[in-house]
């Protein structure tokens, strides 16, 4: 820049200062940038969550126990019914590295075979509580009126009702019947309103958008919007409510299993095992502690791979931190 | 303002040395500013004017030492009164901050904080710096500040909250608190660019006369360049972190010596004296072919003559015809009760073919809720609207999408009006999808088409509208409204979020469409001085009614309403002479 100062000296005159054109030259006017990269929502945020450690450890233990819980036998080959009351609570032993349960279960086996029950009713409680969520939630929010006022009423009548105690009372009618089936409805019964809350927030904010009156304006019916631009665009929140309670219905099915009105003691669990354990915990940790392990890591996964998916879709958590 | 400068012999208020600023991003410090010089004196106002990006606001915000994020200051000097502000402590900053450099900041809908009352921030003011102490002193010390900012029983408003005063009020408020220590400097951050031009007007001749009467210092940060060279002496033009031109304001407005100052001025609508020219122009060579618009856009030039085109269009059947239209909405008032609220009054009009009408008014005018209603996305309460001879409020299924085909809408914010997930190419081809109008592949070319019609290259069809500008997603906007072929555009403050010359550009762009195409436009904004360069007739909204309409012309040379009057010399810079 030119060594003069606008305004310099002690006089109030101000000279007429003109930067060097050479120095500050003119770009043309709001040209387009074609060397970025193309982006949009999905696209930086799987920019963003390609560069989180956590994001990947979570997955990849995710799909480990998804394995596990689709190929048990490639884990072990030990029947996990095969019990013989002569290891009873004994230690490990070759061929049975956790060793045994009091019913001289083979501990390893039993956690193997216990994983699919765990992640089903998560998946069947998650798919109950999304589509209800997403059917009432969006159904609420784009609606609004009498509509909105109904299905929000009826959602917060649920929602008073902790789901936890509610299973348990739903558990108990159904004491004939128990299975994976009639505990992930339980669960799932209750906890379809925080679902639909959150994506009836995100649905009244999109369908003020100028780009839903656009289409409005061109001639697209209500429910061409409703799914081509409100939905797509308030989906985001409800994936990371989705794969944090993923977690928590896990941990429902372990709590009621563990009260003694979840999964009949014969189905293979790690509620029941660990609620099994529980008269042994004081001499025998081991029964108690590695179905306790597989448990809180399955649910950590899930837990944090949702806070992943958080910071990566809502930039504004980010900036947050 | 007064011209001689007994005090600061010694030396400036405010010298400012080679100031750098940075921002720390992924890719390293990013230079926002680099190397600002100026100074100022007491009793002095100087205007810094850039469009959004050219650091102005980053050169204030560095004044003070509140640069927002990672900002730093990476280099030279802030001088006040001889202390160097940059290397200057915290407790030290926050001494001088409010008691001797006041700010006025941006938003007022967002700087006062909305559950304390007026009374407690005005106070809370106050005692941060010790301008009173006990609690009546603080208190008649508040309603002194109130009243000198303006505002009528402020004793009564003390005890109100922000959201129970207009905009223009709070503004008032914000101005009070900067000057209630009486500083030596008031940094104003486009103190009412969120207002109405008529508010906006009498807040900065309030302004004025208070820093007058005090010899405060006065730097004002604006977009505006007719308003900065009404209000300042003195002109700094900044382009991408430095400055291109500075000196006294008049000067630089009639004799711009930097190209850039130079394209700026030229863009201004507030300064332009007519329309744009647009009929008989071929649209491959003029200067919106964005690759090769390296010397700007020039309003003023290309609106010397004004082609007349009206003559051929005067017999013919007008393009819409509203009658009587009326809008009632009720609103709640608190339990089941609800109040009517007329927000379209008894409102008539008729724009003849391919010519442009403007809807003028101030926000609440009901001029955006005429638009809903002429595009149908609000039912009206009585009244009638004819569009190209037919009826509107009767249609339905077929005969209501054949009316949606006539008749397409670019609304305001560039960043509200495209879908974030739809790629610009499926944005653009919607319109033709939900009409079933022809194949992918007959729809891939009318996309190119269009594409080139608003001059953005072709290999953008495949990029979201993140990666655009805001002028950039109104061109969008303005293609994916083309895309059916309308006799009909609704353009809702379809310029009013853009900068200066991008918005320069698309008026031109929408100049040269309109003449292509032969479009009927009914523009809807808030600025009059658009409406100048854009519209051939005119009518001004008030409080849901039309209280004037007329050619462009008539309505700026004699205005017959006081209403009228009022928000032409609003127009920030109407009065300057130009020198041409």
């Amino acid at each position: 820049m030119s060594s003069e100062t606008p305004g310099a000296g002690t006089t109030r005159s101000a000279n007429h200062y003109v930067a060097d054109v050479e120095e500050t030259p003119i770009a043309s006017i709001d040209a387009v940038d074609l060397d970025e990269k193309p982006s949009n929502l999905w696209i930086d945020a799987w920019r963003d969550l390609r560069h989180r450690p956590m994001f990947w450890i979570s997955s990849i233990l995710i799909l480990f126990i998804v394995f596990v819980a689709i190929f048990p036998t490639v884990f072990t080959q030990v029947d996990p019914r095969a019990c013989d009351l002569a290891f009873s609570n004994a230690g490990p032993a070759a061929g049975h590295p956790l060793g045994y349960t009091k019913q001289g279960c083979d501990i390893y086996s039993r956690i193997v075979h216990g994983a699919s029950t765990s992640l089903s009713v998560g998946i069947i409680v998650i798919l109950l509580t999304t589509i209800a969520g997403v059917v009432f939630g969006a159904l609420a929010g784009f609606f609004g009126g009498f509509v909105d006022t109904v299905l929000s009423r009826a959602g917060d009548i649920f929602f008073s009702i902790p789901y936890i105690l509610a299973a348990v009372v739903i558990m108990s009618v159904f004491s004939e019947n128990r299975n994976i089936l009639v505990i992930a409805l339980a669960i799932g019964a209750f906890a379809w309103p925080s679902t639909a809350r959150v994506l009836r927030s995100e649905v009244l904010r999109v369908k003020n958008a100028d780009f839903v009156m656009a289409a409005q304006a061109t001639g697209l019916s209500r429910m061409g919007i409703l799914f081509k631009h409100v939905l797509p665009n308030s989906i985001a929140p409800v994936i990371v409510v989705t794969t944090l309670s993923l977690g928590a219905a896990i941990t429902a099915e372990a709590t009621l299993s563990f009260l003694g009105v979840g999964l009949p003691g014969q189905t293979m669990s790690w509620g029941n095992d660990i609620s099994q354990a529980q008269r042994d915990l004081r001499t025998d940790p081991q029964v108690l502690i590695y179905p306790s392990i597989a448990l809180t890591t399955t649910v950590l996964s899930f837990i944090l791979l949702g806070e992943s998916l958080r910071d990566a879709l809502d930039p504004k958590a980010r900036a947050l931190r | 303002m007064s011209a001689a400068n007994p005090a600061n012999t010694s030396g400036h208020l405010l010298e400012i040395k080679d100031l750098e600023v940075g921002f720390r991003t992924s890719r390293g410090e990013v230079k926002a500013l680099n190397g600002i010089n100026f100074t100022m004196d007491a009793g002095e106002t100087v205007a810094i004017v850039g469009e959004s990006g050219s650091g102005k606001s980053t050169t204030a915000a560095a004044i003070i030492n509140l640069l927002p994020g990672t900002g730093r200051i990476s280099g030279g000097s802030v001088l006040f009164e001889g202390r160097d502000l940059a290397k200057a402590t915290r407790s030290e900053m926050e001494e001088i901050r409010g008691k001797h450099i006041g700010y006025v900041p941006q938003d007022p809908m967002s700087n006062l904080n909305p559950v304390w009352s007026i009374g407690f921030q005005v106070e809370e003011t106050i005692k941060a710096n010790g301008l009173a102490s006990g609690r009546k002193e603080v208190r008649a010390k508040a309603i002194e500040v109130l009243q000198q900012a303006g505002l009528a029983d402020a004793e009564k408003r003390l005890r109100q909250f922000p959201h129970q005063f207009s905009g223009g009020m709070r503004q008032r408020v914000l101005i009070g608190i900067g000057l209630a220590a009486k500083p030596r400097l008031l940094i104003a951050d486009e103190p009412t660019s969120a207002l109405d031009v008529t508010v906006q007007r009498r807040i900065l001749d309030h302004l004025a006369s208070l820093t007058e009467t005090d010899r405060t210092a006065l730097l004002f940060i604006t977009h505006d360049l007719g308003l900065a060279a009404e209000r300042a002496e003195k002109l700094i033009v900044m382009y991408k972190g430095k400055i291109v031109e500075a000196g006294p304001s008049l000067e630089i407005l009639q004799n711009p010596a930097h190209p850039y100052t130079q394209r700026l001025i030229a863009a201004a609508p507030s300064l332009a004296s007519r329309r744009i020219q647009s009929a008989g122009v071929s649209l491959g060579g003029i200067e919106h072919d964005v690759a090769s618009s390296a010397e700007g856009v020039d309003l003023i030039a290309a609106a010397e003559t004004r082609v007349e085109q009206l003559g051929a269009a005067a017999g013919a059947r007008p393009a819409i015809e509203v009658d009587n239209l009326t809008k009632v909405f009720k609103i709640r008032t608190g339990g089941l009760r609800s109040e009517n609220f007329t927000a379209v009054d008894d409102v008539s009009f008729a724009i003849p073919k391919g010519t442009t009408m403007a809807l003028v008014g101030e926000s609440g005018s009901g001029k955006s809720t005429v638009a809903k209603l002429l595009l149908g996305l609000e039912q009206a309460t009585s009244g009638t609207i004819t569009i190209e001879g037919r009826r509107t409020e009767k249609l339905k299924g077929r005969e209501l999408l054949a009316l949606r085909r006539a008749m397409q809408p670019v609304f305001q914010d560039p960043y509200g009006s495209l879908d974030p997930l739809h790629n610009i190419g499926n944005t653009i081809a919607e319109p033709l999808r939900i009409h079933g109008v022809g194949d992918r592949a007959s729809r891939r070319d009318r996309v190119t088409e269009l594409l080139d019609q608003v001059s953005l290259p072709r290999v953008i069809a495949g990029r979201y509208p993140n990666e655009l500008s805001g002028g950039q997603r109104q061109r969008v906007a303005i293609a994916r409204a083309l895309a059916l072929k309308p006799d009909i555009v609704v353009l809702d403050e379809a310029v009013s979020a853009l900068d200066v010359l991008v918005q320069a550009q698309i008026l031109r762009l929408l100049a040269d469409l309109q003449a292509e195409l032969k479009l009927t436009y009914l523009f809807i904004t808030h600025d009059l001085a658009v409406v100048r360069v854009i519209a051939d007739n005119v009518a001004v909204m008030q409080r849901g009614k039309i209280v004037e309409a007329a050619t462009t012309d008539e309505v700026f040379d004699n205005p017959r309403e006081k209403y009228t009057r009022d928000l032409l010399d609003a127009i920030p810079g109407s009065g300057i002479k130009m020198g041409i």
